[in-house]
């Protein structure tokens, strides 16, 4: 990727008035994910829009000291190459272990959509881009948490490189376990949401999305998607039907 | 028969619970219940109670409850330890498929503490407006004087409940009770539930602070709903010895 275009002044400007102006429009015409009339996923929905009402959008997490590091389990799936985890996808899964094989040389991270570059980012380009380091709190649905040291590029700049359009709403991710799940604009640009290479000074471990995931910190860890393969940027929020959060019973939203 | 006057409201006669005391009462009933039946199905998921701001199978728990199949389960692969310490942190992977219903039980909890929220909210209001407050909970300066209110706990200590009059006015620490668990033990299940969330402790930091940490909140919420519990077991016995239907029928029909 051609790094100067994100550090064009006057690119930057119209970039920010257009996040500007989807933040505006996801605020009038107000689409909030469906919820088939079930009366706990419009409970989700409703702590959604009042915690988006109430709490201000940028206030970033609390970041921690070095020696406040702990222990981290890793859950979920943990090695999507590994055809023994119930997770393993047939699609991706023998791509996955190829490109663990090969140390994530050959690993790209597909931006598409709403983008006015659509683009196949390396590890490298995402290391190129500005990196932020944070100690954060990790809190998982189960009740746990854990706090790590996490290093990555911001995903605003990452949006910024590929010239997300001002038509963009959601952003989706897509994972190598198949894992799929969105967050709004305001999660996506929060100056904490960052595409994480590293953890606790050495790149992430398998266990905990090699070679890449996304931290959104304000929410809980099901949001933070590891093992990324591609980005998505688009308008209409996407629920992914059977394979998404809200038909598997789960809340969209997870700031909660 | 004694001399001593048994409690404070004995043979005081009563109006009645209020049409909208008695609704509140229900409402937080019910609400309260599924509070605590989806409180302890989230619990489940992870039966292990931390103090600070982190805290996970692979740290050293507070208590861990034995509550369910999770309790103390096997199932990790071996330690990497992330700055080559052992005894530092480490990552390991889960390989036990656990218990967890919190899809349905996180969400339910939450709908049920915005009900929660809006029944206490509405009970402080109309209690303050109606006079309910002042005239029926809060208890006079005699009644806290350490005789009078020596007395009273002695009354239930040796278990001399006087006979349900169907309404206020209550006995001292019968008004403490109602008070503590409306104004103090319910708001601080509401606030340490919120210190829980990522969203709100990034934009509140001080809110989980004030309980020491996330992990601390989610323990005193723990430890309240216990609280809680003790003071069904104590208000449900109160209701036994003082006249179950008498008192059923004054906070349901009125009279």
């Amino acid at each position: 990727m051609d790094r100067n275009d994100i550090f064009l002044p006057r690119r930057a400007l119209l970039g920010g008035l257009a996040t500007l102006g989807s933040l505006a429009l996801a605020g009038c015409h107000d689409e909030t994910p469906p919820t088939y009339g079930n009366i706990l996923r419009i409970g989700d929905d409703f702590t959604y829009r009042v915690q988006r009402m109430l709490l201000p959008r940028n206030a970033l997490v609390r970041e921690f000291d070095h020696a406040d590091i702990t222990s981290m389990p890793a859950i979920g799936t943990t090695n999507p190459g590994n055809a023994k985890e119930p997770a393993f996808s047939t699609e991706f899964g023998e791509a996955y272990d190829r490109l663990r094989k090969g140390a994530f040389a050959d690993w790209r991270l597909e931006v598409t959509g709403l983008v006015a570059r659509p683009g196949r980012f390396s590890l490298a380009d995402l290391k190129a881009l500005p990196a932020r380091t944070q100690i954060t709190r990790h809190t998982c649905e189960e009740g746990w948490s854990s706090i790590a040291e996490w290093t990555g590029a911001p995903l605003a700049a990452l949006l910024n490189a590929a010239g997300m359009l001002p038509s963009a709403r959601y952003v989706n991710f897509h994972a190598y376990d198949e894992i799929v799940d969105n967050i709004d604009l305001i999660d996506a640009l929060h100056p904490q949401t960052i595409l994480a290479y590293g953890m606790n000074g050495r790149d992430i471990p398998v266990g905990h999305g090699a070679p890449a995931r996304v931290r959104v910190e304000t929410q809980l860890g099901y949001k933070s998607i590891k093992f990324l393969r591609r980005i998505e940027v688009v308008e209409k929020f996407d629920d992914f039907g059977k394979v998404g959060n809200i038909q598997n019973g789960w809340s969209w939203y997870a700031g909660i | 028969m004694s001399a001593e006057p048994m409690n404070s409201q004995a043979g005081a006669a009563s109006s009645g619970h209020a049409l909208w005391v008695r609704i509140a009462h229900w409402l937080i009933v019910a609400v309260v219940f599924t509070l605590a039946y989806s409180g302890i199905v989230i619990l489940m998921a992870h039966p292990r109670l931390y103090w600070g701001w982190s805290g996970n199978d692979l740290t050293r728990p507070l208590i861990e409850l034995p509550l369910g199949p999770n309790y103390h389960h096997g199932g990790w692969e071996p330690a990497i330890a992330f700055f080559g310490d052992p005894n530092g942190p480490v990552s390991r992977a889960r390989t036990f498929d656990i218990f967890n219903q919190n899809g349905w039980a996180r969400s339910l909890h939450f709908l049920l503490a915005w009900l929660l929220v809006a029944a206490l909210a509405a009970f402080a209001a109309a209690s303050l407006i109606t006079g309910h407050l002042r005239r029926d909970l809060a208890p006079t300066r005699e009644e806290l004087a350490p005789k009078a209110l020596w007395r009273d706990v002695r009354d239930h200590l040796v278990l001399r409940i006087t006979p349900a009059n169907g309404g206020p006015p209550y006995g001292t620490l019968q008004k403490l009770a109602y008070l503590g668990v409306i104004f103090v033990a319910l708001p601080v299940m509401v606030l340490t539930g919120l210190s829980m969330s990522p969203a709100v402790a990034a934009a509140w930091p001080w809110l989980p602070s004030l309980f020491g940490g996330t992990q601390s909140a989610r323990t005193i919420h723990f430890l309240f709903l216990c609280l809680l519990a003790l003071f069904l077991l104590a208000h449900l016995l109160m209701v036994l010895l003082s006249g179950f239907g008498r008192q059923i029928r004054a906070m349901t029909l009125g009279k």
